[in-house]
């Protein structure tokens, strides 16, 4: 018999009903809601006199709009406002649980999901964000959904889907010292290109993933993404049990027992088939950096712009002029020549406990170069900068001249009141580097947290691994 | 949602891969908690000169004179033409509720992203994914069009019969999903579809808690 890969397990488990053609209903566990892409979801329900079939599924917080500075005094900005209110007043009237702003437990719906116990293995897991493919790194299938596939959940528990195709990413053995999650993943997205996983859904597998802490599983599964591909997961093993264990939404007693009993399924089994596989040598995988405006854009820190006069695809070699200009770049600039005007850490990418403790370690003792105008630190939840003040990583940080913020998706999007100005260039732990993602006219590039750390320090990029 | 069945509209030709959905919506501009009035400010980094906001009067912005769907013959376009990967990024529904809103209902692209593409269906747009060489020949089309100052480019979509008719008379074959197909074709709502099953999720519901309990209990 032909084995089954873990997509097509989890896949199989959470089929309700499939019509002749394969289009098939499917059940969602659990359901994340954030305030932007919801309101016209529960209008819609609303309008139709419908309730949440199953209000439990759904866990709900703030965190694109919301400031990163003193809370106490709400929101200014008034459109801003309005939306966190209407997420408030929606799940008030539809009894959604939800982590107000003014809750500890508050913080990027992709950090409290997994950080609450919220996220199980086996589960099937949306939200109205792309970046829900996080959430595969606990062997789920996580994806992301429109607005109406928002309002569908919540009527039905189900989503109407055809199953993706099968594409293995396997890292050979693993990445040297310095090299993290956050490189693995932009080499990757280097490799195969922002489309290269579109229809798929991607399992990353191979020793290197395997050696990656929950942490760094995360960050690869968040940006699955980025690599075309709606969903992104790991397989399920010790590193996923102990993570998940006696977190608040966790299973317990007999329950605990028997559902770690149920996940050791959680893997690809030896003899299944993937349609695509992609291996890569983690041994040579180097700390990476953007260099344009699309995460593909991406070259070894020790490598250089590159010079869009050899790429022989016209319509490539256009999109590599517009993205230099936009970038303000000449072609091959060494990359550490490159000097951000500002550091952003965090996103839900890079926001975790782990990565505030990697940059602070390359940042202790240290001082914010003098060129950089704004360093800054943002939890990716209230209990993430609980956990950093305990460990007395905000003193080191501080001290080097970085602000300490509050928690949320921050300069991510820079929806608050965090972005950067027309031609500032910014060393950014997130995802995406679009034209204007950060700021109209801004300038991103993607590092990992180490990374943006080193540079904040030196004032231009840095090979983290000799800093 | 609204029906598709045929349409013979002008086409504008937005020649730029990877076109993501913070350039199809900008961020700010999500903050609106409608579904409705996004069209002034689709494509809004590119459109205009000044860095839009929600409440501008839009038409008091000066234009970019340069943005194609500001040029004059391309001005009451809906069809539109782009390069590889079109919508990737974000899953902001906002991306199809603009294009929608300024009166595109048909996307022509050699791919789109995922999440995009299937976001399309649930408003009332078809997105049509041809060859990249079938798409070039469109460009250039289009171009030539526009270079002899004649007519504006102008294509017949015919859903049921998944074709698209050329000016010359060349037909153009596609494909679609069957089932978005007959949704669209018909204006069939996803939710209302479901509830047809509401015993099949109550069904499954049982046994699967019967297998997974720890599921169901938050
Ligand atoms: S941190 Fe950035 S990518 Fe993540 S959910 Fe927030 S805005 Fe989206």
């Amino acid at each position: 018999m032909v084995g089954r890969t873990l997509y097509d397990k989890l896949w199989q488990s959470h089929v309700v009903h499939t019509q002749d053609d394969g289009t098939s209903l499917i059940y969602i566990d659990r359901h994340l809601v954030h305030e932007v892409t919801s309101p016209q979801a529960f209008e819609g329900l609303r309008i139709a006199g419908r309730r949440p079939w199953r209000v439990a599924a759904n866990l709900a917080t703030p965190d694109h709009n919301v400031p990163t500075t003193d809370r106490t005094k709400g929101i200014s900005d008034a459109v801003s406002r309005i939306q966190v209110e209407t997420l408030d007043k929606n799940c008030a009237e539809f009894g959604i649980t939800e982590f107000k702003m003014d809750d500890v437990r508050q913080g990027i719906v992709h950090v409290i999901g997994p950080e609450q116990g919220a996220i199980l293995p086996g589960m099937t897991v949306v939200c109205g964000d792309s970046h829900t493919s996080t959430h595969g790194a606990f062997g789920a299938l996580a994806f992301g959904i429109g607005t109406s596939e928002v309002e569908h959940v919540l009527a039905t528990q189900c989503l109407i889907q055809k199953k993706s195709k099968n594409l293995l990413i396997s890292i050979d053995g693993e990445v040297g010292p310095g090299v993290t999650a956050k490189d693995i993943v932009l080499a990757i997205i280097g490799r195969i290109g922002t489309a290269g996983g579109t229809g798929y859904a991607i399992e990353f597998g191979g020793t290197g993933i395997q050696a990656l802490s929950m942490e760094g599983r995360m960050t690869v599964c968040n940006m699955a993404i980025e690599a075309g591909a709606r969903a992104g997961m790991v397989a399920v093993d010790n590193k996923t049990i102990e993570f998940v264990k006696g977190r608040p939404f966790s299973p317990q007693g007999k329950f605990w027992e028997m559902a770690v009993v149920a996940w050791q399924d959680l893997r690809s089994d030896d003899s299944a088939a993937f349609d695509h596989t992609v291996r890569i040598a983690g041994a040579d995988i180097k700390p990476q950096v953007t260099w344009g405006t699309s995460p593909e854009m991406v070259t070894a820190v020790d490598g250089r712009v590159p010079d869009p006069q050899h790429e022989s695809d016209a319509t490539k070699r256009e999109g590599m002029q517009a993205a230099l200009d936009y970038m303000g770049l000449a072609a091959n600039t060494p990359m550490t020549a490159i000097k951000p005007d500002k550091v952003f850490i965090g996103s839900c990418t890079n926001s975790r406990i782990e990565d505030l403790r990697a940059a602070a370690s390359v940042v202790q003792g240290k001082k914010v170069a003098a060129s950089i105008k704004l360093a800054m630190v943002v939890p990716g939840s209230g209990l993430v900068k609980m956990q950093a003040e305990q460990e007395g990583l905000d003193k080191i940080f501080m001290k080097a001249g970085f602000e300490w913020r509050e928690p949320g998706c921050s300069m991510c999007l820079a929806m608050n009141a965090d972005r950067l100005a027309p031609g500032e260039r910014c060393a950014s732990t997130s995802n995406r580097n679009f034209e204007g993602r950060q700021g109209q006219d801004g300038r991103t590039h993607l590092v990992s947290p180490a990374m943006a750390a080193a540079a904040a320090i030196a004032g231009h990029f840095v090979d983290v691994r000799n800093a | 949602m609204e029906k598709f069945n045929t349409m013979t509209a002008i086409v504008a030709p937005l020649n730029r891969a990877n076109v993501d959905t913070d350039a199809i919506i900008p961020k700010q501009f999500l903050k609106s908690i409608k579904r409705t009035g996004f069209g002034p400010n689709l494509f809004d980094q590119w459109r205009y000169l000044d860095h839009g906001e929600p409440g501008m009067e839009n038409r008091r912005r000066s234009e970019n004179p340069d943005f194609i769907l500001n040029q004059h013959r391309y001005r009451h376009a809906s069809i539109l033409l782009a390069r590889e990967n079109f919508g990737c990024g974000s899953s902001r529904e906002h991306a199809p509720w603009a294009l929608e809103d300024y009166g595109f209902r048909v996307i022509i692209a050699p791919s789109f992203a995922d999440i995009f593409y299937n976001n399309c269906f649930k408003n009332g747009i078809l997105p049509i994914t041809l060859d990249a060489e079938v798409v070039n020949g469109l460009f250039e089309a289009i171009y030539a069009v526009e270079k002899s100052d004649k007519d504006r480019y102008q294509l017949s979509v015919n859903l049921a019969s998944q074709t698209i008719v050329t000016p010359s008379g060349e037909s153009i074959a596609f494909d679609v999903d069957a089932f978005r197909k007959h949704c669209l074709l018909n204006g069939l709502d996803d939710i209302d579809l479901t509830f047809g099953h509401v015993d099949a999720i109550k069904a499954y519901e049982k046994r699967r808690a019967a297998q997974a309990p720890w599921l169901f209990t938050s």
